[in-house]
C-alpha cells in the first residue's frame, strides 16, 4: 500500500507568530542555536491507489484543491510503501 | 429584499443576522441549510460567523465545498449580493470569491472586543450610501483574522478602491495598537472587482441595536433598503 506524507508550510515572508513563539520558548530552555522557526502541518494519507504515477497526480490535486491554500501556503509530499 | 442566511454546521451568528434583518430592519430573511443545492428567490446571501465544519484544516476550507456553495458562487458571478462576516469572510476567501486569506492573529490570542473602522470606499452597494472616511464601531470576535494578500493583489485592491474597511483609532488614524490582529495595512474588509461581494471580519449583526452599544452595523443594510425602495 502507498502512503503519502504531505508537508504544508507557510509561504516565505508570511509572518508566523506561532513559529516565533516556539523559537523563543526554545531559547528560554537554553536552545539558542535556532535562527528561525516555522510551524506547518503534516498530513498522512493511506492510499488505495497502488500505481505511483497515478497516486502522485492524485495527491497533487488533493493538495491544490483542499489541503493547502496557495495564497498563503506551499506544499510538498512524498510516497512510501507501507504494509 | 429577501435575504438568505447560510447555515453551516458550526455557524453561530445566523440567528443574530436573522433577528437583525427581519425583526429589527423589516427585511424578509430566511435561513438556508448548507446542504441546499437549489436556492432561488433571494436578493442577497449572508455567510455568518462561526466555526463552519469546525474550522478544521483551515477556517472556511471545508465549508467552501458545502453543497450550497456552487449556487452561491453562480449567484455572485451573476452580480448577486453576498456578504460574509467573520467566518463568512474566511469562507469567501477560501472559495475564491474574494482575494487574499485570513491567518492566525499576530498576537496568537482570540480577540473579542469593540473596534473602530474607517470606511475607505463606497465601491460596494453595502456602503454606497455612506461617506468615505466615515467611522463605524462594531465588535470583532475571532482568532484568525489577520488579512493577507500578495503585494500585487494588495496594490490592485488599493488602486481599485476595494479595501472597504480598515481598523483604526477613534480619531481615524492607524497606529499599530489599533490593529487587533496584525492584518496587512489594517485591512478589515474587502470587496470583489464588481463590488457585489463584501467580506469583513467585524460583526455588523452584533452592532445593530442601541441597547448593544452601537447601531453602526445597520448602516450596511440601510443603504440596500434605500436602494430597494428607490
Amino acid at each position: 500500500m502507498l502512503q503519502a506524507r504531505v508537508y504544508i508550510t507557510l509561504k516565505q515572508g508570511i509572518l508566523d507568530p506561532q513559529g516565533d513563539t516556539v523559537r523563543s520558548a526554545l531559547q528560554s530552555l537554553g536552545f539558542d542555536g535556532v535562527a528561525d522557526c516555522r510551524v506547518g502541518k503534516f498530513i498522512l494519507l493511506r492510499l488505495t491507489e497502488s500505481d505511483r504515477a497515478k497516486a502522485t497526480a492524485r495527491v497533487e490535486e488533493m493538495c491544490r484543491r483542499l489541503l493547502a491554500n496557495p495564497v498563503i501556503e506551499d506544499f510538498r509530499f512524498d510516497l512510501e510503501e507501507t504494509p | 429584499m429577501r435575504f438568505g442566511i447560510l447555515v453551516f454546521p458550526g455557524s453561530w451568528s445566523h440567528q443574530d443576522f436573522q433577528h437583525v434583518l427581519a425583526d429589527v430592519m423589516g427585511f424578509e430573511a430566511r435561513e438556508v441549510w448548507h446542504k441546499a443545492t437549489s436556492v432561488t428567490g433571494f436578493d442577497c446571501f449572508i455567510l455568518p460567523g462561526g466555526f463552519a465544519h469546525g474550522d478544521y484544516l483551515r477556517a472556511g476550507a471545508i465549508a467552501r465545498f458545502s453543497p450550497v456553495m456552487p449556487a452561491v458562487v453562480r449567484f455572485a458571478e451573476r452580480g448577486g449580493l453576498v456578504l460574509g462576516s467573520c467566518n463568512g469572510f474566511q469562507i469567501l476567501c477560501e472559495a475564491g470569491l474574494l482575494p487574499g486569506a485570513l491567518l492566525r492573529n499576530a498576537s496568537l490570542q482570540y480577540r473579542c472586543q469593540w473596534v473602530h473602522l474607517r470606511l475607505e470606499s463606497t465601491a460596494t452597494p453595502f456602503t454606497a450610501a455612506l461617506t468615505p472616511g466615515q467611522m463605524l464601531r462594531m465588535p470583532i470576535s475571532h482568532g484568525e483574522g489577520r488579512y493577507h494578500a500578495d503585494p500585487e493583489t494588495l496594490r490592485r485592491l488599493n488602486g481599485e478602491g476595494r479595501v472597504i474597511f480598515r481598523y483604526c483609532a477613534p480619531d481615524g488614524t492607524l497606529p499599530p495598537e489599533a490593529n487587533p490582529n496584525g492584518s496587512l495595512e489594517h485591512i478589515a474588509g474587502v470587496c470583489n472587482a464588481r463590488g457585489n461581494v463584501l467580506g469583513l471580519m467585524p460583526h455588523p449583526e452584533r452592532a445593530a441595536e442601541g441597547v448593544l452599544g452601537s447601531e453602526d452595523g445597520r448602516l450596511l443594510f440601510e443603504g440596500l433598503l434605500a436602494r430597494a425602495l428607490g
